[in-house]
């Protein structure tokens, strides 16, 4: 029989309403499950008794007939959201003991429509990593072959790792250049980020706002497009928040692809791009070219620039929000003798090595003297990926490329530690789409001759979320691939 | 371009961010490397490009100006480090 924690949502949700368990049991389930994998590191914040007497509530409703689009379903959430009454520090020693007044609109979402929070989850330093190493808890480990002590990716780590370790049915996570895709594919689950303005970005602590958005990570392509309809729709408390209507995304799910152009870009293939990944990039080709797609070779000839152009915007905008950060208000304070070096001694105690060295390469680009030659250019070849996107979309419905140049690597791997610039280049194949503001889905194809996830990313046009479902539940029924038990 | 220790400085006192005198070097070695990299784009013709700020092209939209949560001022204080009469506190600015 297979456990409650390896059920999907549909199928938590089936047990649920045909009275096969009840939420408490479901709930009591997971805490279980959560104890006897806290060497994964993937929660920084357990909420055993609040997600117990939520439980009790969504019984109630079961029994009532009144249960909603989510009731019952146990959710982790990464520690960037604000959760009110429930510590959120976004993995920083800077926010210690921050305890929101309020909720995020997408948690808010998520919790009337039923879903039930087991605590918080691990995540790299304000969403700052590739490998949650920045992660002020330390890093999570990756479920897969966990005796390898594999990185799980970043930044949201702790929720590709709970939901493939089945710690939590699915997780929310954020995504400024990759944070829900790249550690989606490093642990084999399933994670989109939707069009820029999809959903509310209030009560997110904010990275880069231009790039922040926020979306789900989960078992499988239904389940994400599930949980997308409950966090998606207009906030007023968002000025970038698209006032458009949210389609049911479920409804697309095994609609068949006949005729639909799929794009790939060539740029997409560098020399020297990893032997098995190209190769599960042609099988995932070939999947859609079964089922009746055209595939159209496009160009993206602005690629080679998108990392250089991310790493100048994304700390600008960093720089900028996480001057907040001040011992005044919340979090840690560091005394000084006077006000200017109590602001110093704090964020310098409070910030980890990665935030700082983005806060200050954010400080020099935004600088009298060094605005127009990074900024200002890096904004304006912005506009020039976004354009290649515009043109390529004339050509095709959907892009179809891999989600990352590797499988998850060692805890510590000394390359990607000697040079941060290592690390980054992890986010080549994921970037480009937050700087267009494009919906993406990464979705696992297989597993590499060493028995690790390699996932596969769908890139859709501006709110086409839909047609990035569609193709992507077609390519996950060919796949086959079994999730961890 | 390159930049020198007193850049470093410079840039880490517009961060409110101290660094030690024994760590300037490492930092100063890392900030060339990055801006060596991100150099790159310098080869991208953009002349007559406009910048793209957010992708997000419809102008803000701006709500009635008039107060819709109010006589918060407890919620507002309940997370400082320190505070005294319904004021946040930090050390003395004037003498």
């Amino acid at each position: 029989m297979t456990e409650i924690t390896q059920l999907t949502i549909h199928e938590t949700l089936d047990g649920l309403k045909n009275k096969k368990f009840s939420t408490v049991e479901v709930i009591k389930e997971y805490i279980k499950e959560m104890e006897v994998k806290r060497s994964l590191n993937a929660y920084v914040l357990e909420t055993p008794e609040t997600a117990l007497s939520q439980a009790k509530e969504s019984d109630n409703r079961y029994f009532q007939g009144k249960e909603r689009r989510l009731e019952g379903i146990p959710l982790g959430i990464k520690d960037l959201f604000c959760t009110k009454g429930i510590r959120s520090t976004a993995c920083s020693h800077i926010l210690d003991g921050f305890i929101p007044q309020y909720e995020s609109s997408v948690t808010a979402n998520l919790f009337s429509s039923g879903g039930i929070c087991l605590g918080k989850l691990n995540m790299d330093e304000f969403a700052m990593g590739g490998s949650n190493e920045t992660s002020y808890y330390g890093p999570v480990v990756n479920p897969w072959q966990q005796n390898r002590n594999l990185v799980a990716g970043g930044s949201s780590g702790g929720s590709a790792a709970a939901v493939a370790a089945n710690i939590c049915a699915a997780a929310t996570g954020t995504d400024t250049g990759g944070s829900i895709r790249q550690p989606s594919s490093f642990c084999g689950v399933t994670g989109i980020k939707p069009t820029y303005g999809r959903c509310s970005r209030y009560g997110i602590m904010a990275f880069a706002s231009s790039l922040d958005q926020a979306g789900p990570i989960a078992k499988d392509v239904r389940d994400c497009a599930l949980l997308l309809n409950v966090m998606a729709g207009y906030d007023a408390k968002d000025s970038t928040s698209a006032n458009l209507p949210v389609p049911d995304f479920t409804k697309v799910l095994g609609q068949s692809v006949k005729g639909l152009k799929i794009g790939i870009p060539a740029q997409y293939r560098p020399d020297g791009l990893n032997e098995e990944i190209s190769a599960y990039w042609d099988k995932g080709i070939e999947i859609l070219r079964s089922a009746g797609a055209e595939i159209v070779d496009i160009s993206l000839p602005h690629t080679q620039y998108a990392l250089a152009t991310y790493y100048i915007i994304a700390p600008a905008e960093a720089s900028s929000n996480l001057a907040r950060y001040d011992g005044v208000r919340y979090g840690l304070r560091v005394d000084g003798d006077h006000l200017d070096n109590m602001y110093i001694n704090t964020r310098t105690e409070g910030f980890g090595k990665e935030v700082k060295r983005r806060i200050m390469i954010g400080t020099y680009v935004l600088s009298a003297g060094y605005y127009d030659a990074y900024y200002l250019k890096a904004q304006k070849v912005r506009r020039l990926i976004r354009d290649d996107f515009i043109k390529a979309f004339k050509q095709c419905d959907v892009i179809l490329t891999p989600t990352s140049p590797t499988a998850a690597f060692p805890i510590g791997d000394k390359h990607m530690n000697e040079n941060p610039i290592n690390m980054w280049l992890n986010d080549i194949f994921t970037v480009s789409v937050n700087l267009a503001g494009l919906p993406a889905l990464s979705l696992p194809i297989g597993l590499s001759a060493d028995g690790l996830p390699l996932g596969l990313q769908l890139i859709g046009k501006s709110f086409d979320e839909e047609t990035v479902f569609r193709a992507a539940a077609v390519i996950e029924k060919e796949a086959k691939f079994e999730r961890l038990k | 371009m390159t930049i020198d220790k007193q850049t470093v400085n410079r840039i880490a006192f517009l961060s409110h961010l101290k660094i030690d005198e024994n760590k300037i070097e490492e930092a100063q070695d890392e900030f060339n490397k990055i801006l060596n990299w991100v150099e790159k784009l310098s080869e991208v013709n953009t002349d007559n490009v406009e910048p793209l700020s957010s992708v997000n092209e419809n102008s803000l939209v701006c709500r009635e100006d008039i107060v819709i949560e109010k006589n918060q001022a407890d919620k507002i204080l309940a997370n400082a480090p320190v505070k005294e009469y319904g004021y946040f506190v930090v050390p003395k600015v004037v003498e």
